[in-house]
């Protein structure tokens, strides 16, 4: 696909997606009445992806104040929909509802990967958290829509978190082995060809049992920084250089961004599953701009499916804009890490 | 082309893609770069140091003891590689790259350096003192006969984890004798100075100290807490809060704000002129930066004489140049630092209770200054109404004194725990209290400063009960 194609694809999906949603036949109740207040009808100011900065920033209290009723569209009316959580360690988490969504982007992300690191028919197990997030049910419909079955161990982040903030450091590695003691058991004794997990998880299990000496021929990873440091050394060593690292990055309100294959310097380049998803690096104090490629910026998210529509989201994350590729021809994200890593105390968990 | 120093993992050099720059305090281009360790990567080796072990435990203690004795005279003199590409340092080269990126004047790191080669070159006394006149082959066999008695020794770690300051050269005097006692080390040099602890391992290795033996991990605070989380036995240096976190964990040995102080007893007083040097010297020796340097001095009368003196002696020490050759007082490399210092004296004598009698002496200037793009705090002592005030007990980075007038028969409950006292006096009923002390760590008696080392005198801990633990043994 040529950068010119996948833009059309991308002002194509931005103009049914918008007039999906604020049209008074399918639209989603929250939009038409934000619609209503602002006074100007995006089905006929965005005419590309170009003019998407006419939207303010989609505000994540949103996701905790309002109804998910209303976020329903119209034209899903009466379709009984998941409710799926993120983040959050005290108070209401932000939510947000879906139906098919994770399906969609666990098997555009299913093609990605090699037969031979992730066969098809092999078992998976998912080492992280499951409870109210959606990657549950998308790991599990991953390995499914491969021909696989998954095993579940469950981390709940929030209350480790609240340990990290607590400085309960020993708590931290109690519940860490907890974890890690059921992962290692269900590695040890069942047929599990495939993992997701996340880095620090990978880290301990490889700790304590050879990964691909396990049989695990693939891992796919996400869930917080990865530097390239970090990132040779789970290849190399965690991985013993035998089993297939995918890195990841996303999250409930996005789906998945596909990394790029690893080279000598193992920096990692994610790009969005665009058009339904984008990702843009901005500039911090001018939004509307985007970064010069190879600087870091903040990154930005817009949504842009029939089940949800968030228009410029600025995640808590800072990474490096880099150049399209011939797989992915549109911008990537690379070295992402907190926003604001380098100045501030950032506390990232088991994640 | 400016050095890349990389990690050394059991002795095995390892580049990290995560590469830092090393940078001048007074700014211009890097000096050096450091790769840095992943946190991850220090658990994993932790995990598997039976071959560091083993490679020390193929030479007998007093092999050990030798190869020590030479390495301090290499650490001193020879050209050894920096980096990982083969470059050599030589020892003025060490001098102005840390001079570079720690602050410290020339004078100072020259002294630390002799004050280490001494650590390097009295080690078998070092052992005899710390393992109360054992002989060293106890560690070959793992026990001895000792006037007829059968003592053993059993190893409480597999290695000693260094969680190293970037403020003071010389604490690397601390960990040295564990390369003698059989123990690898486990290293994480402070972000501005990788290179004492980079150099003194090299020192070992030419000397024929096996390099399995040494582990150098340039890292961010999770590194720290990978070691900290993962050695049995680890030194680190922090202030209040990091003594009180890990006081009641024995794997963790934290040196803090040692809170030395000179207490004069009734019987020396009238004759405190004599004992001026030695306070002088207490306070402001290694620029006021040691755990040992006195931070208090207590006696019964003439306290505001004995401020208004010291005060006048010490106004001499001022900012110069990091290379003059009279240059005694050390800068900071982090201003906020010096800030700190500065606001919190500051607080202090806005309460009340206190006076800067140095600010006088010093025409009422500023504390704080610059020079060259370097920030000093300038000696400051401090006339305290009461050894309680915020300010009156207290230990800062620089040549700092506060005095303190009170009863003789009072000092010893009052002064808290304290590194290191010197008590000058001869009343030895007196004397005979201090040494009873269970809250005074190190006691010199008599006209002695309180940076004043015994070689075989354990300071601040114990390295080798630290590293060792007496085990009963019965052979039929």
């Amino acid at each position: 696909m040529t950068p010119d194609k996948a833009k059309e694809n991308l002002d194509n999906q931005l103009k049914e997606i918008i007039n999906w949603h604020f049209s008074d036949d399918t639209g989603t109740p929250f939009w038409l009445d934000w619609k209503a207040k602002v006074g100007w009808d995006p089905r006929k100011e965005i005419l590309s992806f170009d003019d998407i900065h006419k939207f303010d920033h989609f505000q994540d209290e949103w996701l905790r104040d309002e109804k998910n009723e209303r976020f329903v569209p119209l034209g899903m009316k009466g379709k009984p929909f998941n409710v799926f959580e993120t983040g959050g360690t005290t108070g209401l988490p932000k939510q947000r509802v879906g139906w098919d969504d994770y399906k969609h982007d666990y098997e555009m992300f299913s093609n990605t990967l090699s037969d031979e690191f992730f066969p098809k028919g092999s078992n998976w197990i998912m080492v992280g958290p499951t409870g109210p997030r959606r990657l549950r049910l998308a790991v599990e419909h991953l390995a499914q829509h491969r021909g696989g079955s998954c095993y579940h161990v469950d981390l709940d982040p929030r209350w480790v978190k609240k340990l990290i903030i607590r400085n309960q450091i020993d708590e931290v590695e109690r519940y860490q082995k907890h974890v890690i003691d059921q992962a290692v058991e269900i590695i040890k004794h069942r047929d599990i060809g495939c993992m997701f997990t996340t880095p620090k998880l990978l880290e301990s299990i490889g700790e304590r049992i050879s990964i691909p000496g396990s049989g695990v021929k693939g891992v796919f990873c996400g869930g917080t920084t990865m530097t390239p440091q970090s990132v040779r050394f789970w290849v190399e060593e965690v991985l013993e250089g035998k089993t297939h690292l995918v890195p990841t990055y996303g999250n409930t309100l996005m789906g998945l961004a596909v990394s790029r294959p690893l080279d000598d310097s193992y920096s990692v380049t994610y790009y969005a599953p665009q058009p339904r998803a984008v990702l843009r690096v901005v500039d911090p104090n001018e939004t509307a701009k985007t970064m010069p490629y190879g600087e870091f910026g903040r990154v930005e998210l817009t949504t842009l499916t029939k089940e949800f529509f968030m228009p410029r989201f600025l995640e808590r994350d800072e990474a490096i804009r880099r150049e399209p590729t011939n797989d992915y021809p549109w911008d990537g994200v690379g070295d992402v890490r907190p926003f604001g890593a380098m100045t501030k105390k950032v506390v990232e968990g088991v994640y | 082309m400016i050095p890349v120093v990389p990690l050394l993992r059991g002795g095995k050099v390892y580049s990290s893609l995560d590469v830092q720059n090393v940078n001048p305090v007074t700014g211009g281009d890097a000096v050096a770069q450091v790769t840095m360790s992943n946190s991850g990567l220090i658990k994993r080796d932790l995990l598997n140091l039976e071959e560091s072990r083993e490679a020390l435990a193929k030479f007998t203690t007093q092999e050990l003891l030798d190869i020590t004795l030479a390495a301090g005279d290499i650490f001193l003199n020879d050209d050894l590689p920096v980096g990982s590409s083969g470059q050599l340092q030589s020892p003025e080269d060490y001098l102005l790259t840390l001079a570079a990126t720690s602050g410290l004047p020339h004078s100072l790191i020259r002294m630390n350096m002799k004050r280490l080669h001494g650590v390097f070159s009295q080690v078998p006394t070092i052992f005899k003192g710390l393992s109360r006149g054992l002989s060293p082959e106890v560690l070959d066999h793992g026990y001895i006969d000792q006037h007829e008695v059968k003592v053993a020794f059993v190893p409480t770690t597999n290695a000693l984890g260094v969680i190293l300051p970037s403020n003071s050269p010389a604490v690397n005097a601390l960990w040295i004798p564990s390369i003698a006692m059989k123990t690898p080390v486990i290293l994480k040099p402070g972000r501005e100075e990788p290179w004492t602890p980079w150099r003194i391992i090299q020192a070992f290795i030419k000397a024929g100290a096996p390099a399995e033996a040494f582990s150098f991990y340039p890292a961010n605070h999770d590194g720290s807490s990978a070691i900290i989380r993962n050695c049995k036995r680890v030194m680190l240096f922090g202030g209040d809060d990091t003594v009180r976190q890990y006081e009641n964990d024995s794997s963790v040995e934290v040196h803090g704000a040692g809170r030395s102080k000179i207490l004069i007893g009734d019987d020396e007083i009238e004759n405190w002129k004599d004992h001026l040097d030695l306070i002088v010297s207490s306070i402001s020796a290694n620029s006021g930066r040691s755990c040992i340097n006195a931070s208090c001095i207590v006696v019964p009368k003439y306290a505001d004489e004995i401020a208004s003196a010291l005060a006048d002696s010490l106004v001499t020490m001022e900012a110069r140049s990091q290379d003059d050759p009279k240059a005694t007082l050390s800068g900071f490399a982090n201003p906020k630092m010096a800030e700190w210092i500065n606001g919190t004296i500051e607080d202090g004598l806005e309460e009340g209770g206190a006076k800067d009698i140095s600010l006088d002496k010093r025409g009422g200037t500023e504390r704080y200054v610059q020079k060259d793009g370097m920030h000093y705090m300038l000696p400051t002592i401090v006339r305290c109404d009461s050894i309680d005030h915020s300010i009156g007990n207290t230990e800062f980075l620089f040549p700092y004194a506060s005095v303190i007038q009170m009863p003789q028969d009072e000092m010893m409950n009052s002064i808290g725990k304290s590194l290191a006292v010197a008590a000058i006096s001869k009343d030895q009923k007196w004397l005979n209290e201090l040494v009873a002390a269970d809250h005074i760590e190190r006691l010199n008696v008599g006209a002695m400063p309180t940076n004043h080392i015994e070689w075989d005198q354990p300071h601040e801990g114990n390295l080798f009960e630290f590293l060792y633990r007496r085990r009963s043994i019965q052979v039929a």
